[in-house]
């Protein structure tokens, strides 16, 4: 058996006093496609903040490349997270900047590559996602699905060794969708990336996902790979890989 | 890195961070005939080491086709990460000067048109409101006054109150000289009423209020509230704007009023102890040389202004482009522009009725 890469134990989260997350134990392993599912509103996003300390979990331990990262201190934490690519759900770019740097900051903050290669690496990665005609636009000319595409170029710009996207294909039709499981696929097999996705197409975790992890309104309901979680007999999981919502 | 036979040859990891030192130490071979580079021996390669590759293969004016020797695994990596067949960035267009003069005189243009139609809706719309409460948000009138009123209150008397003690101070000095200690009285009168009362809480009101209701109202619009309002049959100016216009009509008057007495109090706190007057006599001249006009222009002129603020705040407000940034940018925009104009049209004000008396 592998290492797990990023190691949840007992994690509680809350909002105030309100408890979003109960008692969470996972583990997720390296150059897997982890797959995080539940209903709108049950704590997925809450769960990746915790996990990358954005929020501070409220108990429990967070291992991550085997470094406890609940009690780490901050200049270690943040070679961590600069091994770490997140797309938000919302993409989170920075609007007063064009998506040429946007996708710069990482590369500029966290290596010392000269300028000649970073900009070749930006110009891949958004021809990656397909995006290359926007490179010097800013967030607020770009669809909704074009500013998640932007937000993945950024998320992938450092090759990081963890991607954890948040529903990277909401807003995306399905062809751009596929496309998107296809770069993912690559990314994994190319770079050895890790890969945990918030995502609700089924098609698309029957193409990409290796281990699922299943949340019901704030509790850990299953968590094991894509066969086990087919043959499962806990009544949402099946519900949900027989008509595809919950 | 090492140089064989017109042959560049790499090995070990070729990625983020092995690149850096590398792009150093290729300078060293740059003069030497390379015709091709080896990368059979790559162990890892990531996209940092492959726009590397595409860098050098630029510098050494080589094509990848026939200059790249390479393993099966880098071969995969370079088919995906190559940046050689794609367009090199297009810089922004230079603008020349006249098409600048000409774009800047047009949105010039547009921007007297995009005010006066706003002027006009504005007004139109707060004077329809008082009769028809419909497409307004409930207690919103109420909720806006407190917050332009009642909270403003307490920094509008304590700078109006420090304004009179100074303004008295600095003229007592001078009319001790000639023995007209009483004319502080008229003084105080005079300028807080027609001037310093107004202009200070107008001042006070555009950066308190002008920058909330710029502020507000291009939140709503970069979130697409503006257009959420729009599509389910609401006037925004109705529901937005008209509320803190009226909330302000009402509030304006009475912060003024507070504003004039309070600064005309510090002067008579200053005549009381540093002028040897009573305070009796005082107030008697206060109102011995106050005419009803210069109340009239006070007030009048103040509603004035703080119309031209909401109308300032909305302007900005509704015409904001780009995203969160653009928020940020309007409300700043909007204060300084309250501020500028508030004070250009008491100017105005003042010399018309300094020429006409
Ligand atoms: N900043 C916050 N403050 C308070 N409560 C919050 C906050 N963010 C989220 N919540 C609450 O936490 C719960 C979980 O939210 P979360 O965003 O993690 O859901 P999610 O699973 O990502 O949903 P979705 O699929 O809709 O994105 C919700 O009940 C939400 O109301
Ligand atoms: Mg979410």
């Amino acid at each position: 058996m592998k290492e797990p890469i990023i190691s949840v134990k007992n994690l509680v989260a809350k909002y105030g006093e309100e408890t979003i997350l109960d008692n969470i134990s996972v583990d997720i392993y390296p150059q897997e496609i982890t797959v995080i599912l539940g209903g709108s509103g049950c704590g997925k996003t809450t769960f990746i903040k915790n996990i990358l300390k954005l929020y501070q979990p409220f108990s429990g331990s967070v291992k991550i490349f085997g470094k406890e990262v609940t009690s780490i201190d901050e200049q270690e934490f943040d070679d961590i997270l600069s091994r770490i690519g997140m797309l938000f759900q919302n993409g989170a770019l920075l609007n007063s900047l064009s998506i040429f740097d946007n996708v710069a900051i990482p590369l500029e903050q966290h290596t010392k590559l000269s300028k000649n290669v970073i900009e070749k690496m930006i110009k891949v990665k958004l021809d990656l996602v397909n995006l290359s005609h926007a490179i010097n636009m800013v967030p607020s000319e770009l669809s909704g699905g074009m500013k998640k595409r932007a937000a993945l170029a950024r998320a992938i710009a450092l090759d990081p060794d963890i991607l954890i996207c948040d529903e990277p294909s909401s807003g995306l039709d399905p062809l751009t969708s596929a496309s998107l499981d296809e770069l993912i696929l690559k990314l994994k097999d190319l770079l050895n990336m890790t890969i945990v996705i918030v995502t609700h197409e089924l098609a698309s975790i029957h193409r990409i996902a290796d281990r699922i992890i299943f949340i019901d309104e704030g509790r850990l309901l299953f968590s094991g790979t894509l066969e086990d979680a087919k043959k499962t007999d806990i009544h949402e999981v099946r519900t949900f890989f027989e008509v595809g919502s919950f | 890195m090492e140089y064989r036979a017109q042959s560049l040859f790499l090995d070990g990891e070729l990625t983020k961070h092995t690149v850096p030192a590398l792009n150093i130490e290729f300078y060293k071979y740059i003069d030497n005939a390379i015709t091709t580079i080896d990368l059979q021996e790559i162990s890892k390669i990531d996209s940092a080491g492959i726009a590397f590759i595409d860098e050098i293969l630029s510098q050494l004016e080589l094509h990848p086709a026939d200059s790249l020797s390479m393993n099966e695994m880098v071969r995969i990596a370079y088919a995906t990460f190559t940046s050689a067949e794609l367009s090199p960035i297009i810089a922004e267009k230079k603008i020349d000067i006249f098409t600048q003069l000409g774009s800047g005189f047009i949105t010039f243009l547009k921007s007297v048109k995009d005010g006066t139609y706003l002027i006009a809706d504005i007004s139109y719309w707060s004077f329809v409101g008082i009769f028809n409460k419909k497409g307004q948000r409930k207690g919103s009138v109420i909720q806006q006054a407190l917050f332009i009123g009642v909270d403003a209150l307490g920094i509008i008397a304590l700078l109006s109150m420090i304004l009179g003690l100074i303004l008295a101070l600095q003229s007592a000095a001078q009319l001790r000289q000639f023995g007209a200690n009483i004319f502080v009285a008229d003084l105080m009168a005079v300028s807080m009423v027609t001037e310093m009362g107004p202009i200070l809480t107008e001042i006070i009101l555009a950066g308190r209020s002008g920058s909330s209701i710029a502020s507000e109202i291009a939140t709503m619009q970069v979130t697409e509230e503006i257009d959420a309002l729009k599509m389910m049959a609401i006037n925004p100016i109705r529901y937005i704007v008209v509320p803190k216009f009226h909330a302000i009509t009402i509030c304006i008057p009475l912060l003024v009023t507070a504003s004039t007495l309070i600064g005309i109090f510090g002067g008579l706190i200053i005549a009381v102890t540093y002028l040897d007057l009573s305070a009796t006599v005082f107030i008697n001249r206060v109102f011995e040389i106050l005419t009803l006009k210069d109340a009239v222009i006070g007030l009048g002129k103040s509603y004035f202004f703080a119309w031209v603020i909401v109308i300032i705040g909305s302007y900005y407000g509704f015409n904001v482009k780009g995203g969160a940034e653009g928020v940020g940018k309007v409300t700043t925009q909007a204060v300084v522009a309250s501020i500028f104009w508030v004070i250009i049209l008491d100017a105005l004000n003042s010399l018309i009725f300094y020429f006409k008396i």
